[in-house]
């Protein structure tokens, strides 16, 4: 079947077999290897990218799904050589080890701060539920989390580590339906 | 070349390999495209135990894409007999390993066919149509059961189930007293089986292996903790000279010593690259990682200790089942007797005695996962220690204190036979108590059970230690492990006053780049910025023992420091040459040579250039500043901690809510905290799933029912608590560093102070013991004496409270 998908904010039009996996799709087609696959089960959440600005598992959306749609990846989220906050408080606060489960762990947290931009501890776990690492023991997960919130709250950080809301509006309907 | 202020070592720098692992910029083996790349897909046996009477892959052939079907008896004159490198007796049985089932299939999830095909898609469709006659033979399954006379026989070949048996006592060692005197003469006995559940390492990056076959070479890159082992094992088992194989592992996805292996997958990727002449890849699923990757502990484990009224112990025996599934892999045999020289742990035992029996079962092998035999060794006297705190009617702490080695004893020779270098159990016990509130926890704990509160309070303890560092080769040599135990480093000096460092570590998660850059920077006085560190490819760095054992730092890390100390060795006699100077009037420091009483410097970024273009050398002194060493330590390390866990066990549900977690480490000197407290962090995780969640569960006929991650229950971010951490330190003395290692501690310590801590909670409503994984099931059946007739094995999910226990039971 063929699709046009905006990947990263480049348009690509392919012919897929209709099982192709988003994911697979992601990362054997344009080579979007950032995303990777943990699981058969759509338990792990290595996959996750966002579809239209939501996060989604991509292992359990098939690619043909994302037929004109916007799929941002963590390839796709720092902007003009300047880390996504988020990308940095990994970094800070050593969120990650071996790293696999990372990109996944990042988009969600994205996700979850636009849902809601100052979690507690306890928001931050749940809204990270569907995503495993096997390293960290997720707390400094959590504090990256609840560090980038605070990064991305307005008028707090320098201008440049702040996340450009209409940038992101503009480069993707945020909530034109997402999930389906 | 920048001088450093202030030294590297202890800084929390951040780490260096984050930059592409936080913008998707990795190497994961699976990412690997090669021109005219096939892909490889395995066919399993479905049932555990059974004769392959015929395999069909005609059908599997014709289909789209397919280009060859391979089983067994196609690969059974090639594909030799998968290595075991630590025969732990001279008698032990161990059944030939053949990649792919021949004849015979011995667990489910063994391979016994493989499709090639154009694409990963394409070779898993024909998997299906390959057809596959099985007839059954009986499944061995119960340990117990596996060693009676009239067992059922894994390999009727080897006459028992029995693999082998190890011993060590302390009396025929010389090391202590006779353990049975001991046991007859004691006021006070206390006898506990504890059940080590089946664990599965479950990294989170799946296995994948690609092969790069060209004539007189092979590359194979491969998601392994261990590429010097794996290229020793692929020429020694496969006959291909070794100097022809270059293994790389790129970025690894986490190992926990589930890919401190030698694999069916990478021995078969490398005959059909081989066979068909053209790259090949194979990338397992999460089902087949779990299904065939090894699992970890699976003991059953007999303890006894005796004690004197006063507290004071008096002996311990120890008798072990130790299930090595249905082959011996890499270091399954060895991995249980790592765990001998740890049960007496920090205690004054005058009489020890250890025995264990390994036992072929019908399931996936069993091999290192992260602690390996030390967890299942802590475990059992953690635990028996509490259970004989209660036997006496003491504080399991004060006991603990009674019976420990005091600081001023070190260096300390146990019962066991290692000499402890140093610790202080006092220093870090008292710390965790403060951070804890221990005696404000006890009141509490007092409190509730007066008011009959429906959610009892437990405080669980473990005062734990480790052997570290493996290991010395002479001591592996002594338990007959096939290898060494040293680690190697080289240091290339650029003439640009940058640095390479090699080295034959192969981290996969822990940091060895930013912190053997923080090592380096010290040492030479160069920038942390101006280190790259090379590793993972036999061909960059062709000398190594790889990654596992927390050697990685304690060993590999104080290679390093001797291949750094030789390039400025050789350093100050350049530079003494080029100031005109004896050499024994420079000296160095922060990247400076400097002539003693003198204004007259040099730097080492100028050292170095000189030593490269050789203009002007002393003589007999070769150009260049590079160098290399290689470090057999003389002692294990042995990190030590108190590591202290409250839970609130609610008595009418069984559900288990950790309340606070408190550890305190003493891991040595530390080079980057913060790496360090990750480390500690993921070792609790580990630790507190195999107390609350997780179990590799086989049905009856051996099938593995826990084989996704639906059903084995890795926890979440919800399911695990905060941890507040902190550290004593005393050094090791037996490393230039100081360190001891830490990629295990945590996962060692923490599970028996889960559950002394649930224990503890419910003790006074008659329990003594809760088996793992305590399950609210488990834990409620414990407090309402429910025994036969409650399924023990919770089923998928339904562990962590979605079944109403009380309903269910009644």
């Amino acid at each position: 079947m063929r699709i046009s998908v905006t990947v990263d904010g480049v348009e690509y039009r392919d012919d897929v077999e209709p099982r192709t996996l988003l994911v697979h799709y992601l990362r054997e087609r344009l080579g979007k290897t950032g995303t990777v696959v943990g699981c058969d089960t759509s338990n792990c959440g290595a996959c996750t990218v966002h579809l239209d600005g939501h996060s989604v598992k991509s292992c359990a959306v098939l690619a043909v799904q994302a037929n004109d749609r916007e799929v941002t990846t963590i390839e796709g989220i720092a902007r003009d050589g300047q880390l996504h906050p988020v990308q940095e408080a990994f970094h800070q606060n050593h969120a990650l080890q071996c790293g696999f489960c990372t990109p996944g762990m990042i988009m969600q947290a994205i996700d979850l701060l636009a849902d809601n931009p100052d979690p507690d501890e306890d928001e931050v776990r749940h809204g990270l539920e569907g995503n495993l690492c096997r390293c960290t023991g997720y707390q400094n997960i959590v504090r990256a989390v609840r560090d980038a919130a605070q990064k991305m709250s307005p008028g707090s950080g320098p201008e440049a580590e702040r996340v450009d809301e209409t940038a992101v509006v503009d480069r993707a309907p945020m909530h034109a339906g997402g999930g389906e | 070349m920048t001088a450093t202020a202030e030294p590297e070592v202890g800084k929390a720098r951040r780490r260096k390999e984050d930059a592409r692992l936080i913008t998707g910029a990795t190497r994961w083996t699976d990412n690997l495209q090669l021109t005219g790349m096939l892909h490889m897909a395995v066919l399993r046996s479905p049932v555990a135990h059974a004769r392959i009477t015929s395999i069909d892959v005609t059908e599997a052939v014709k289909m789209p894409g397919v280009l060859v079907a391979l089983t067994g008896q196609d690969l059974a004159a090639e594909q030799g007999s998968l290595p075991c490198a630590w025969p732990i007796t001279e008698d032990m049985l161990a059944p030939p390993a053949p990649s792919l089932a021949v004849d015979q299939v011995n667990f489910a999830g063994e391979a016994v066919a493989l499709v090639v095909a154009r694409s990963a898609a394409e070779a898993h469709d024909a998997l299906a149509a390959i057809d596959v006659d099985y007839e059954d033979l009986p499944v061995v399954l119960d340990l117990d059961r596996a060693v009676e006379d009239d067992a059922d026989l894994v390999h009727p070949d080897l006459g028992t189930n029995k693999s082998a048996t190890w011993v060590f006592d302390s009396a025929e060692a010389g090391t202590g007293s006779d353990v049975d005197q001991a046991i007859a003469d004691a006021e006070v006995v206390v006898e506990r089986t504890f059940r080590q559940q089946r664990l599965i390492p479950a990294f989170m990056e799946p296995r994948s292996v690609v092969v790069d076959p060209s004539p007189g070479s092979v590359t194979m890159w491969s998601s392994t903790q261990v590429p010097h082992i794996l290229r020793w094992m692929l020429s020694a088992v496969l006959g291909i000279p070794e100097q022809q194989i270059r293994v790389i592992a790129p970025d690894v996805g986490g190992g926990f010593g589930g890919k401190l292996q030698v694999t069916p997958e990478e021995v078969l990727t490398l005959l059909v690259a081989r066979r068909l002449g053209k790259p090949v890849k194979w990338t397992e699923s999460r089902t087949e990682s779990m299904l065939s990757a090894h699992h970890g502990r699976d003991q059953v484990q007999r303890i006894t200790i005796s004690a004197r009224r006063d507290g004071t112990v008096t002996g311990l025996k120890v008798d072990l089942l130790a299930d090595m599934g249905a082959y011996l892999r890499l270091v399954s045999p060895g991995v249980p007797i790592l765990g001998a020289f740890m049960f007496n742990a920090i205690y004054k035992f005058p009489a020890y005695r250890f025995t264990c029996t390994n036992v072929f079962t019908n399931k996936v092998p069993t091999d290192a996962y992260r602690g390996a035999g030390r967890p299942e060794a802590t475990f059992a006297i953690e635990r028996i220690m509490d259970e004989l705190a209660a036997e006496l009617g003491v504080d399991p702490l004060e006991l603990r204190e009674q019976n420990w080695i005091r600081h001023e004893e070190f260096p300390f020779t146990t019962v066991a036979g290692l000499t402890y270098d140093s610790g202080n159990y006092e220093a870090a016990t008292a710390r965790a108590k403060e951070l804890f509130g221990y005696d404000a926890l006890r009141a509490e704990q007092v409190e509730r059970r007066a008011n009959g509160d429906p959610v009892q309070l437990g405080v669980g303890i473990s005062t734990y230690t480790e052997m570290c560092g493996l290991a010395p080769s002479r001591v592996l040599g002594a338990l007959r492990y096939a290898a060494g135990g040293w680690e190697h480093a080289a240091i290339r000096m650029l003439p640009t006053g940058k640095v390479e460092l090699i080295t034959g570590t192969s981290p996969h998660g822990q940091g060895h780049v930013t912190a053997w850059s923080q090592i380096v920077a010290d040492r030479l006085g160069v920038a942390f910025e101006d280190v790259e560190v090379l590793h993972g490819d036999t061909r960059v760095s062709h000398r190594g023992m790889d990654s596992y054992g927390s050697r990685s730092l304690a060993v590999g890390g104080v290679a390093v420091v001797l291949a750094a100390d030789k390039v400025l060795a050789k350093a100050r006699t350049v530079a003494a040459h080029l100031m005109e100077v004896a050499e024994d009037d420079v000296e160095f420091t922060a990247g400076t040579f400097s002539v003693r009483g003198t204004s007259t410097t040099m730097a080492l970024g100028d050292v170095v250039v000189a030593a490269h273009v050789a203009h002007n050398l002393p003589d007999g002194v070769e150009p260049g500043l590079d160098a290399e060493a290689t470090f057999d330590p003389e002692n294990f390390s042995y990190p030590h901690g108190t590591h202290l866990c409250a839970t609130e066990v609610d008595t009418e549900t069984g559900a288990v809510k950790i309340r606070s977690y408190v550890c305190v480490d003493d891991v040595g000197k530390v080079v980057n905290p913060l790496i360090v407290e990750g480390q500690v962090h993921g070792g609790l995780a580990q630790g507190i799933a195999q107390a609350l969640y997780e179990e590799a569960v086989h049905d009856e006929y051996g099938t593995l029912t826990t084989a996704t991650l639906a059903d084995y229950l890795l926890p979440s971010a919800v399911d695990l608590p905060h941890f507040t951490t902190d550290r004593t330190e005393t050094p090791a003395t037996s490393n230039p560093l100081g360190v001891k290692g830490v990629g295990e501690a945590g996962t060692i310590a923490s599970t028996p102070a889960v559950v002394n801590s649930i224990v503890d909670a419910v003790r006074h409503m008659g329990v003594s013991e809760v088996e793992m994984p305590c399950t609210p099931m488990r834990v409620w059946k414990a407090i309402h004496g429910r025994g036969d007739g409650v399924p023990t094995t919770p089923g998928a999910g339904g562990g962590l409270g979605s079944i109403d226990a009380r309903g269910g039971a009644e």
